[in-house]
This record gives structure tokens, sequence and C-alpha cells, in this order.
């Protein structure tokens, strides 16, 4: 029992280090890669070649004269420290911007997640329940037709009709700029719920369609499994049957689907926030790459691998609470 | 119904590439032929979805292929609509000239640039997909069936790729590579998304390697590659077809998500950097430039749309409930089935 936990926590760890050891890979080897790119910016902007390489450092935390293995020790050091180096088109740390805009991304990825799931699995469980009525057809179709349409497209129209044409809701940014209240006021949390509408919107109802219809799939084939009918059979009420015997296994394999989506998720915020000018995570790796800013741009994709690694390592812990099967984690034999 | 799996053909041949090397006879071939084409293309073709979706898709193949010839390429100041200066900003359904309309800032005919961004869409939609659910059935099956050190290695690998986001990867891989090649950019997209399917085949290939009929091979010393490619790889073929679609749906929301960034590189025709025109007049003069986001947002969607019921229909045939039911209403699919023919474990 204990064994897995700690099989999967060492896992988790061993992940995020091969992560950043793949980050520094891609940093400081890619033929043309981001360091390479980084030192003819440097010429161009007719910086002198003898603080060339002093800034260069300032900047990435790789001293590229030095032996490969030295670099990446220096460079795993100044990471632990939370150093990810300087930001070539702001004038700030990595580490700040990143810190700064991280909550916010969080917010709105785990808020809309969440969505997701719960509009997924009741919308999903009673289209299973309604199986072959007008209802399960009129909604199958509509959840099909709805995630057609990515996420960014419906977060243009959004801002399109709701924020230019009707203004209910504000079209960019995180909160108001000009708003003059304390944070945690409920002025302000009012506001920054009014802001976050739109993104959480746009993501909640491209994706709720696919992982709905996986629900229905799901639940119309545990309807047909031997022990559903043993519990029919039993006399248990319909209530029990379908909470604890039908729910909860149609729920089990969207676990899978939920860790994907995560992932899926994180990485979408890059052009979610660009839509909304929302400044997290998503936004700055996006305007990093739009100025080329090497620097922020590896430690933005960096902190979005991580928390994605942490999301799908607690994920993996609760997953063990509801499906005890994994604990016992059976070894397959090797042929 | 030729055309209806005209992506599903190919990556059919492309599965089975390997093992027509050791297949000798030729009823061989018939029967891999019955089993993993005609078949499931009849129970697929029984169903409505399949149907809408290839007959949306035969458009897009159309568009892509004649279209491209008979219709002009999109030029700068091409409509020529009285009352216009320079053919820009003509509304939708005003001339036969430009039925689509024109854009507002060059007044390019819009209707010739959803029909030549076509081309380059499909062929990335077919090689990242080909690329992506190749790559998972390889190290999936290899991975499940063999089990041991080999498993806990190819199990890894894919865990580490599925750690990393996707997009932001493939934006940081288009920034340095700079991928022009629409067949390149394909497999740039897909360079993770493999991940996801190879855990999710290697899981379904736990349970068949404990099928008898693959311990009857392992008994009589059958190779590996021959028990996978015979015995283990066309049971999964439905599910692989179910997700190559839902894999093709991922390329085209990724490709435009980065094109309309801008980074993939923006000298070519393509729906996305309609769209970034759009959007960004989009935010001068609001609801007027809708016509500007309309149709390409029509051609995604479309295209995406054909994807998701093609995974919906090929979705039948890996259900065996849906597949029960469905050999017990129809006797065309009654008469084709065998006992105990695929994956079909009655439940």
């Amino acid at each position: 029992m204990t064994n897995y936990y700690v099989k999967r926590t060492l896992q988790a760890i061993v992940t995020i280090w091969a992560v950043i050891t793949f980050t520094f890979a891609l940093i400081r080897l890619l033929p043309g890669g981001p360091l390479t790119r980084l030192r003819s910016q440097l010429i161009r902007q007719g910086v002198s070649p003898s603080r060339i390489e002093a800034l260069m450092e300032t900047y990435s935390r790789v001293n590229p004269d030095e032996p490969i293995y030295i670099q990446y020790i220096d460079w795993f050091g100044s990471l632990l420290q939370g150093d990810m180096g300087r930001s070539t088109s702001k004038p700030r740390d990595v580490a700040a911007i990143i810190g700064d805009a991280l909550p916010w991304t969080l917010f709105i990825s785990v808020v809309s997640v969440s969505l997701i799931f719960a509009l997924a699995i009741t919308w999903g469980a009673i289209m299973a329940y309604y199986e072959g009525s007008n209802f399960d057809l009129i909604s199958s179709s509509g959840s099909i037709v709805l995630s057609a349409i990515p996420f960014y497209i419906l977060g243009m129209l959004l801002v399109i009709f709701l924020a230019y044409e009707f203004e209910i809701f504000p079209p960019r940014f995180r909160s108001d700029p000009n708003l003059e209240a304390a944070p945690m006021s409920i002025a302000f949390i009012g506001d920054v719920l009014m802001h976050a509408a739109l993104p959480i919107l746009s993501m909640v109802i491209a994706n709720v369609g696919l992982q709905a219809l996986a629900m229905r799939g799901n639940s119309i084939s545990v309807l047909g499994k031997d022990y559903v009918e043993v519990a029919r059979l039993r006399g248990l009420s319909d209530r029990r049957i379908s909470v604890t015997y039908v729910a909860r296994n149609a729920i089990l394999p969207m676990y899978t689907g939920f860790l994907t989506l995560i992932g899926f998720f994180l990485g979408g915020t890059v052009i979610l926030e660009e839509i909304f000018t929302y400044r997290g995570l998503g936004f700055y790796m996006y305007s990093a790459l739009e100025s080329r800013d090497y620097p922020l741009m590896m430690g933005a994709f960096m902190v979005i691998t991580i928390a994605l690694v942490l999301s799908v390592y607690i994920a993996d812990l609760t997953y063990g609470l509801v499906d005890p099967r994994i604990q016992s984690g059976d070894s397959s034999e090797a042929y | 119904m030729k055309h209806t799996d005209s992506a599903a053909d190919d990556e059919f041949s492309f599965d089975y590439g390997e093992s027509e090397v050791e297949v000798t006879r030729r009823e061989r071939l018939g029967e891999i032929y019955d089993e993993l084409i005609r078949k499931p293309a009849i129970v697929a073709w029984s169903d409505r979805r399949t149907r809408l979706g290839s007959a949306i898709l035969f458009v897009y193949l159309l568009m892509g292929t004649i279209g491209v010839i008979f219709y002009r390429a999109p030029n700068s100041n091409q409509v020529e609509v009285p009352g216009y200066p320079g053919g820009r900003a003509v509304p939708p359904f005003k001339s036969w000239n430009a039925i689509l309309g024109s854009t507002q800032r060059t007044g390019e005919d819009i209707l010739a640039q959803i029909i030549h961004a076509t081309p380059d869409m499909l062929i990335m939609v077919l090689s990242g997909g080909i690329f992506a659910t190749a790559v998972a059935v390889i190290i999936g099956t290899v991975a499940g069936y063999k089990g041991g050190m080999v498993d806990t290695v190819l199990t890894g690998f894919s865990d580490f790729a599925m750690s990393i986001p996707g997009l932001p990867l493939v934006m940081v891989l288009a920034v340095v590579l700079r991928p022009t090649n629409p067949a390149v950019i394909g497999i740039v997209l897909m360079v993770n998304y493999w991940s996801g399917l190879a855990r999710a085949i290697r899981s379904q290939v736990l349970t068949l390697r404990e099928e008898s009929y693959v311990e009857a091979s392992r008994t009589m010393g059958v190779s590996t590659p021959r028990i996978l490619f015979k015995d283990i790889i066309p049971n999964l073929m439905p599910y692989v077809l179910v997700n190559f679609a839902n894999a093709a749906r991922y390329v085209i929301f990724a490709a435009v998500g980065l094109y309309y960034l801008g980074i993939l590189p923006t000298g070519v025709q393509n729906w996305g950097i309609q769209l970034n025109r759009a959007y960004s007049q989009g935010s001068l003069i609001g609801v007027a430039a809708l016509y500007q986001l309309i149709f390409p947002m029509i051609a995604i969607g479309g295209l995406a749309l054909a994807m998701i019921l093609l995974a919906q229909g090929a979705d039948r045939l890996f259900n065996p409930r849906v597949r029960t039911r469905l050999a017990g209403e129809s006797e065309t699919i009654e008469g084709d089935e065998e006992p105990g023919a695929s994956t079909q474990v009655m439940t």
C-alpha cells in the first residue's frame, strides 16, 4: 500500500529531473538552439565581444566556455535556488515573471477542468440513461458539433460578441488595471471572476462535448455488464445501482482522460491567454516566443511542464483512492 | 464507398507493410483484406456518422485537389466589384466575383484563401496522424507484449513524453527548427502526442496477450514480431482507427493554432493566418469583421467535424456491445461475422 505511494513519488521526482535535463539539452545541444540565437541576438545589438560572454551568463545561467557537465551542474544549481536567468525582453528576472503569472494560470486551469468534468459526467450519465431517445440523439449530435470548434475560435467569437458587441464581459487582462481595490476585497474578486469568465467559458464549452460522449459510452458499456444485471436481480434500489455500480465504474476510465486533458489545457493556455491578453504563464510564453526571449521561453516551458507533472502526480495519488486495484499493482510476466 | 476511409486505408497499408514481407501466400493477403478492411468498412458504413463524415472529408479532398487547380490563387486587390476600391472589404454574397467576400486590408478573395490552404492542411493531417498512430502502435504493442525490462524502459519513455505538454514543446521546436514542409510540420505537431495512445494500447495488449490463441502461437514457437503482427495488432485495428481520427483532429487544431499565433512560418496560405488577421481587425471594427472570421472557422470546424464523425463511427467497431447489437439488427453484417473473429469478447 505505502509501496505504491513511495514508488509514485519517486517516479514524479525522477520525471521532474528528466524534464529539467531535457530543457537543458534543448537549450544547449539543439543546433541553432536558444543559446546560439541568444548570442547572435547580442551580436546584432552591437554588444562588444568581451561583454557577450558575461551577458550570456546573466541571461541564461549557462557559461558556454566551460565543459558541458560543469555547465549542467551550474545551471541545475542556480535552478534549485529558484534562479532561471534574466529575461531579454523585460527588465526582470525570469523567476519573478513566472512567479507572478503562475497562480493565474493555475486558477483558470483548475476551475475549467473541474467544471468540464462535473458537467461532462452529469451530462454523459443522463444521455446514457435515456439512450436512444430523441434527447440522446440531439444532445449527442450537439456535443459532436461543439467539439468540432477549437477553443480559441470559440474564444474569439465570445470576445467579439460578449465583450465588444454587448459589453457584458471585459475582453482582456486578468483584472481591471484601473481598479482601486485592495487585493482579496469583494470588488477585486468580482473583477477577477469577470475577467476569467470568458477564457474559462471558451475552454469549458469547447471540451465538455467529447468528455460527455466518453462518459456516455462508458456508462452504456457498464450498464451491459453482468454485475449490474446481478445487482438488479438482487433487488437493489435503482439509486444504489446507478451510483455505486454504474457511475463509479464509468467514471474510472475518465480519469486517464482527465490526465491528458490537464496536459492539453496547460499547453492550450499559450493560445488561450494570447487571445484574452490574460497575463498568465501561457501569455508570457507566447510573448517570449514572439520577441525571441529565449531565457523566458525556456523558463515558462519548464514551469508549464513541471506543473503538468505535479498535477498528474496528484491525480494518480487520488486515483489510488478511487480504484483500490491499482495499489496491488500486479506485475506482469516477461515473455 | 471507396473514398470512405482514404485516411484509414493509408494507415492500414502502413501497418501491415512489414507483415507483407513475411506473408508469401496470396490467400493470406486476401484474408487480411477481408478481416481488416472489408468487414470493418461494412460495419462502419452502416453508421450514419461514418457516411456523413466521409462525405464531408470528400468535399475537402476535392477542394484540395481539383479546387486548387480550377480556382484562382489568392492575391492582393484581385477582386473587382463596383463601389469597392481595390476590391477591399467586399461583404459576402455581394458579388459572384468574390462569393465569400474579400479581406479588409488586402482585398484578397476569401474563398480562394480557404481553398488554397486545404492541400497543405490535408498533408499535415495525414503525416501527423500516421506518425502518431504508427509510433504508438509499435511502442505500445512491444511494451505490452514483451513485458519485463523492455516494458519498463518503453513505458518510462512514453511516460516521460506524456509529461511534457504538447503545444509548448511544439512551439519551442517550431521556433528552433522553422519547419516549412507540411509533412514535417505534421510530424513536429505530433512529436509527443503518441505517448498517451501508446499507454492505452499497451494496456489493451496486456489483456490480449493472455488470450488462448496468442498462448498457442507462443508455445508453437512463433517469433515475437510474427505474433505481434498476426495475432495482436489486427485486434487493435478498430481502436487505432478511432485514435487516428482523433489524432487528425488534434493536428488540425494545433496547426491552425500555431499559424494563428504566427509561430509557424507565415508565408503560406492557412486558415489560422486568416483567423489572425480577422481577429486583429475584429478588435477594431467588431461584428463588421465577423464574416472574415466565420468562413475560415467553418473550414476548420468542418474538417474537424468530419474527423470526429469518422472516429465516432469507427468506435462501433470497437465497442462490443454496439457491434453485437448492430450484428443482430443488420443481416449483411451478420452474414459476414465469423464466430470469434476478432476483439469481440461478448460481455
